[in-house]
Parts: structure tokens; C-alpha cells; sequence
């Protein structure tokens, strides 16, 4: 619930820049490339802007809206592993980048485990999945400030249940943007 | 001997030695214990109901019925359905030893509770032998209306170590957390109640986790985890006043806290800025940080031998999770202590200092195992598949540790030979991280 408030929110900052003047949002880019659509674009679309006129609607990507990459806010991980999997990789660059050019942004690393095992060890497996992301965000550009972690290890199961499928949607690392 | 001294110390320590956990509110859920494998043939005996000599038409509380409960949730006694009883006898002038051993119990108790003054009363034992046709031991103990439930299983102590010669443990207390759903919020709390999970107090309730409760030495405090404003941090917390001092909400981990036997010491684990999670040990009188460990592995969950001169814990600096032992001072070096199987984590040393309890994984299944440090012998104590949790009872007799039960997060005790089998299911909620606590001070 609280996720979603914040994405109003962030959706509310996109939306003013667009209708405002982007001289006092800097974050905010509120001219249209040719071709920009509600759908967004890749990795480079968190700002659009090309200069080129046209009067089509402005669309800004923003974390967790969409069905671009920076759409997705949660990475997943294989059992008892903490590297981050290539399928990832252009899912955290978009969001390494949107971290580099929105300097006011700031995102909470939350790592989780799934449930087996004991339980401080899985607060250590949740840490280190939230520090491998972050690693990875530091070298797409985003800065230390920008990027605070927290395991919750298994005491916070995204879903619940004692199957591989449930095992998997727990084990994982999520952005929550602020 | 403590029972010869017992006597002595008895009715005047009681008063101080009752003295429970300050009620700070009344926690809903309670825990029910079953017994789910005993010993083969656990000894019959008959604990007739105390008579009550005061005003009023009976006791304002059932001594002999908590005695009763208390040894046969033990596994190892089966007292007689107290309808079975030919005769009632409350003083040894009255035991006719035939009337018990046509029955074929092993062993009589009889008692009375005897109101001295208002909220004052003193209760009167006796134990029997029916073969041999004599007493064993006979006690007296004084209690005021609130600490005859706590006399009861002292009560109940005393005939279990003169009978199996292993000191009892239904005086000691748990602490353990439950998690609950309430709206659309879940509610997490800190639980301590008797043994027997009655009695339950909360002493800590947040809407976010709250995790690894480790008692005091002297039984006064706890240590825990709490994820209050969505960051770790440790608290310890005095039980009798509630009051309660954060002692580390450092970056990254605040984990998994143990007193040092003296009492002085804090061992947890941190990963503090840089992201390494490590062991270390704060003084609590100084707050100074000491490192125990430097490993880009995770090293956590320690615990201390009980000399409080070296530190076991759990690193997968070998790949999966086994456990090591560190000296607890700078700049020593680990060395591994478990070998069989590819996930040994979370040890418990046993009050003897003989054995660890771990968290072993075989075939999928995460069970309780007990280890022979020197040996790494390994033996599989639990059935479950996501056992985890263990501690062991100050009496070193029997671990009690968490596991699942259709989903849901119950509570469960083995004894350390592996023959009786206990489960103890909350009513509400779920429930884990079970901790038994020191025996109470004397």
C-alpha cells in the first residue's frame, strides 16, 4: 500500500513536469522525441527529449510504472546465491541510470530469503543480495547516497507457502524508491 | 546435595526465587503442549489431589493437578486418572500402600495446602516408594496466592530429579515470537510464559519483525532483534520493569545477539558500512566494539562456550553454512567444527559444554541435530522439514526448537537421547524462536 502511494507520487512528479515549467524540475523532462508512447522506451528512455517538435503527449518513464525495464522493481535469486542473474542485468542498468541522472532520487535495497534454513543466516543471504545490487548500481552511476540497504532475511515472505514456486518469488531483492 | 540443602533454603528463598516476569499485558495467544512420542514405558504414579486446610471449600489454586500435568507432559511418568483412586489420603497415616500397589503405580504423592495467614500458604509433600512401602522425601514450601502456580512446578521439580536424577525444568520460562494477522497489519511479539506456555507476557509487540530473543545469565533480561523504523537494531530489555536500552543500530545488520556467560558481554553480528557481516563482541559497561571476525563470507549466529574464552558461529566461508569456533579476542583464527553434511548453522553449546545443537540439513530437510565437537559426530535428533531454532533446557535434558506444522509455525521439544517428542502448538498465530531461559536464580 505504501509502494503504491509512493508511485503516485513519483507518477505525480512525472505528471507536473510535463503540463510545468522543467526549468524548476530538474528531474522532470517535459519535451517529446518523436515517437515517445505511453509504453516507453529501453534502457535510455527514463528521460525523453529530443527537441523536435511534434505536440505529442509527453511521457517520462519512472520506476515501477510501465512495462519498460525500469518498471520492474524486484530482482530475483537462486537458492542459497547471491549473485545477481544475467537476466537482471539490463533491468538494473536502466535503474543505475535513472539513479545517475535523477541525483535526488533515493531507492532502499530490501533483501530477502525464502523461508528454509535459519534465520540470521537468511538475514546474511538477504544482506548480501541487497549489497550485490547495489554494487551494481554503484558502477551504472548512481551514488552511496542514494542507495541505503536492509535485510528482512525470511521474516517478511513476499508470498507464503512451502513450494518451489513460493520459495522463488522470496528470495529477492527489492527497490522500494522514496 | 541441592536436595538436602533444598530444604534448608527453601521456605524462606522461595518468596525471592518466585518472583516471575512483571505483567505488562496479557499475551492472547497461549501455547498447549502433546506429547507425540514418549518413552516406551513411562512410570506409572499416583498424585493424589492435596487437601486444602483453610477457609473456604478449596485451594485458590490446584497444586497437585499442575504437579500432575507438569510430570506426565514430561513423557517419562503417567500419573493415574485421579477418578481411578481407591482412597485419598492426604496425610501418612492414611497411605494404605495395598490400595497402590493393586493398581500397579510405581509411586504416590500426597500433599496439603495449608492457609498460615491471608495470601499466605504453605504446601506439604510427600513422596513414596509403593513397592517398598516408604516415603523418599517430604517437603514444605511457602507461597503467597500469585506463586502457587510457580510452587506447583517447584513441586513438581523436586519429585522429577528425585526420581530420574536429572534436575527439573518445569520452573524455567520460554521466550519465543508469534506473528499474527490482525486487519490488514501483522502484528509481531515477544513472548515469555512458563514452560508449559502458560502464563505468557508480552514484552515486546511491533508491526515489523521482531527476531533472535537470547536471555540474560541471571534470567533478568532479554536480547532481541527489532526492525522498528524499518532498520535492525539490538535491544535489551529488563523483564521486571520493561524498560529497555538500544545497544546497536549501527548500518546494515544488527543481528543475532548472545550474552557472554558472565553476563558482561554482547557477541552479534554486523555488516556496518562496507557490507561485511562478521562477529563481534560489545562490552556493555564500555561500549567498545571488538572484531572477531573479517571474512567476506557471512559469518552470524554465534554463541559462546560456556568458559566465555571462545565464540561458536555459523560461515559459509567454505561454500554452504558450518559452523566454526573463534577465540574471543582479536586477531584469532577460526577453525571449522562440523564436517557431515553440506549445511550445519545456527550451533546451541549444551549447558554440559559437550555438545552443539545445529540446524542440519539432510535430504532436503532442515532438522535438529546434536554434534560431538570433537569428535563431529552427528546425530539427527527431529522429523520435520523445516526445523530450525534450537535451545536447550538449562538442565541440558531436552531442546526445545521451531517448526512447521501445515504451514504454520509451532513450537517443539526433543529430548537429548532422542525419545520423547513434544509438541507445543499455539492457539493463535504463529509462533518460533524458542529460547529456554536460565534456571531461576536460587
Amino acid at each position: 500500500m505504501t509502494r503504491s502511494l509512493m508511485m503516485a507520487f513519483l507518477l505525480g512528479i512525472a505528471l507536473a513536469g510535463c503540463g510545468g515549467d522543467d526549468a524548476t524540475l530538474p528531474d522532470a523532462a517535459s519535451t517529446s522525441g518523436p515517437g515517445s508512447t505511453a509504453d516507453g522506451g529501453g534502457p535510455g528512455a527514463t528521460t525523453t527529449g529530443t527537441g523536435a517538435a511534434g505536440g505529442l503527449e509527453v511521457f517520462r518513464e519512472v520506476p515501477g510504472q510501465g512495462d519498460g525495464p525500469l518498471s520492474t522493481l524486484v530482482i530475483y535469486f537462486d537458492f542459497d546465491r547471491t549473485e545477481i542473474r544475467s537476466d537482471f542485468n539490463s533491468m538494473l542498468a536502466a535503474h543505475g541510470e535513472y539513479l545517475a541522472s535523477n541525483g535526488n532520487a533515493l531507492v532502499r535495497l530490501e533483501g530477502h530469503a525464502d523461508e528454509r534454513g535459519s534465520r540470521e543466516y537468511n538475514i546474511g543471504l538477504g544482506e548480501q543480495r541487497a549489497q550485490a545490487v547495489r554494487r551494481v548500481l554503484l558502477l551504472q552511476g548512481a551514488s552511496t547516497e542514494q542507495l541505503g540497504t536492509v535485510s528482512y532475511g525470511e521474516e517478511r515472505p513476499a508470498v507464503t507457502g512451502g513450494d518451489d514456486e513460493a520459495y522463488l518469488l522470496n528470495r529477492r531483492v527489492e527497490l522500494v524508491y522514496r | 546435595m541441592w536436595m538436602r540443602t533444598c530444604r534448608s533454603w527453601l521456605s524462606a528463598s522461595l518468596l525471592a526465587c518466585l518472583v516471575g516476569v512483571s505483567l505488562v499485558f496479557s499475551a492472547n495467544g497461549q501455547l498447549r503442549i502433546e506429547i507425540r512420542r514418549g518413552v516406551e514405558r513411562p512410570v506409572p504414579m499416583a498424585i493424589v489431589p492435596f487437601a486444602w486446610e483453610g477457609s473456604g471449600t478449596e485451594a485458590p489454586f490446584d497444586v497437585s493437578g499442575l504437579v500432575s500435568a507438569d510430570l506426565g507432559q514430561s513423557g517419562r511418568f503417567a500419573p493415574m486418572d485421579e477418578r481411578d483412586m481407591v482412597s485419598r489420603p492426604s496425610l501418612p497415616t492414611e497411605v494404605r500402600f495395598p490400595d497402590w500397589q493393586i493398581v500397579d503405580v510405581d509411586y504416590l504423592v500426597i500433599g496439603r495446602i495449608i492457609e498460615d495467614a491471608a495470601d499466605r500458604y504453605t504446601v506439604v509433600f510427600q513422596l513414596f516408594d509403593v513397592l517398598g512401602g516408604e516415603q523418599i522425601v517430604g517437603y514444605r514450601l511457602t507461597a503467597t496466592t500469585t506463586e502457587l502456580r510457580a510452587a506447583s512446578h517447584r513441586v513438581a521439580d523436586m519429585i522429577f530429579e528425585e526420581l530420574t536424577g536429572i534436575r527439573g525444568v518445569f520452573g524455567t520460562q520460554i521466550a519465543y515470537v508469534s506473528e499474527q494477522q490482525e486487519g490488514d497489519e501483522r502484528r509481531f511479539r515477544l513472548i515469555v510464559s512458563d514452560a508449559d506456555g502458560e502464563n505468557a507476557q508480552v514484552v515486546a509487540n511491533s508491526p515489523e519483525p521482531l527476531m533472535s530473543p537470547a536471555w540474560s545469565p541471571d534470567g533478568r533480561r532479554l536480547a532481541y532483534v527489532s526492525f522498528e523504523g524499518s532498520q535492525s537494531s539490538i535491544y535489551i530489555q529488563t523483564l521486571r520493569t520493561g524498560t529497555r536500552d538500544r545497544v546497536s543500530a549501527r548500518a546494515g545488520i544488527n543481528g543475532a545477539p548472545v550474552f557472554s556467560p558472565d553476563g558482561r558481554r554482547l557477541a552479534l553480528t554486523l555488516s556496518q558500512d562496507q557490507g561485511n557481516i562478521d562477529i563481534y563482541m560489545l562490552d556493555l559497561a564500555t561500549q567498545v566494539l571488538t572484531r572477531l571476525t573479517q571474512h567476506r563470507a557471512i559469518d552470524t549466529e554465534a554463541t559462546w562456550s560456556s568458559d566465555g574464552e571462545s565464540i561458536l558461529f555459523t560461515s559459509d566461508r567454505a561454500g554452504g553454512p558450518q559452523v566454526y569456533r573463534v577465540p574471543a579476542r582479536v586477531g584469532a583464527r577460526a577453525q571449522r567444527v562440523t564436517f557431515e553434511g553440506d549445511y550445519n548453522a545456527r550451533p546451541r553449546i549444551s549447558p554440559e559444554g559437550d555438545r552443539l545443537a545445529v540446524v542440519h540439513r539432510v535430504q532436503g530437510n532442515y532438522r535438529i541435530a546434536l554434534v560431538d565437537p570433537d569428535t563431529g559426530l552427528t546425530q539427527v535428533l527431529s522429523t520435520g522439514q523445516l526445523d530450525e531454532s534450537p535451545s536447550f533446557a538449562p538442565n541440558g535434558a531436552l531442546i526445545i526448537y521451531a517448526a512447521q506444522e501445515n504451514g504454520r509455525g509451532v513450537l517443539a521439544s526433543v529430548s537429548t537421547d532422542g525419545r520423547i517428542h513434544q509438541q507445543i502448538a499455539s492457539v493463535a498465530g504463529q509462533v518460533r524462536e524458542p529460547v529456554w531461559s536460565p534456571f531461576p536464580r536460587i
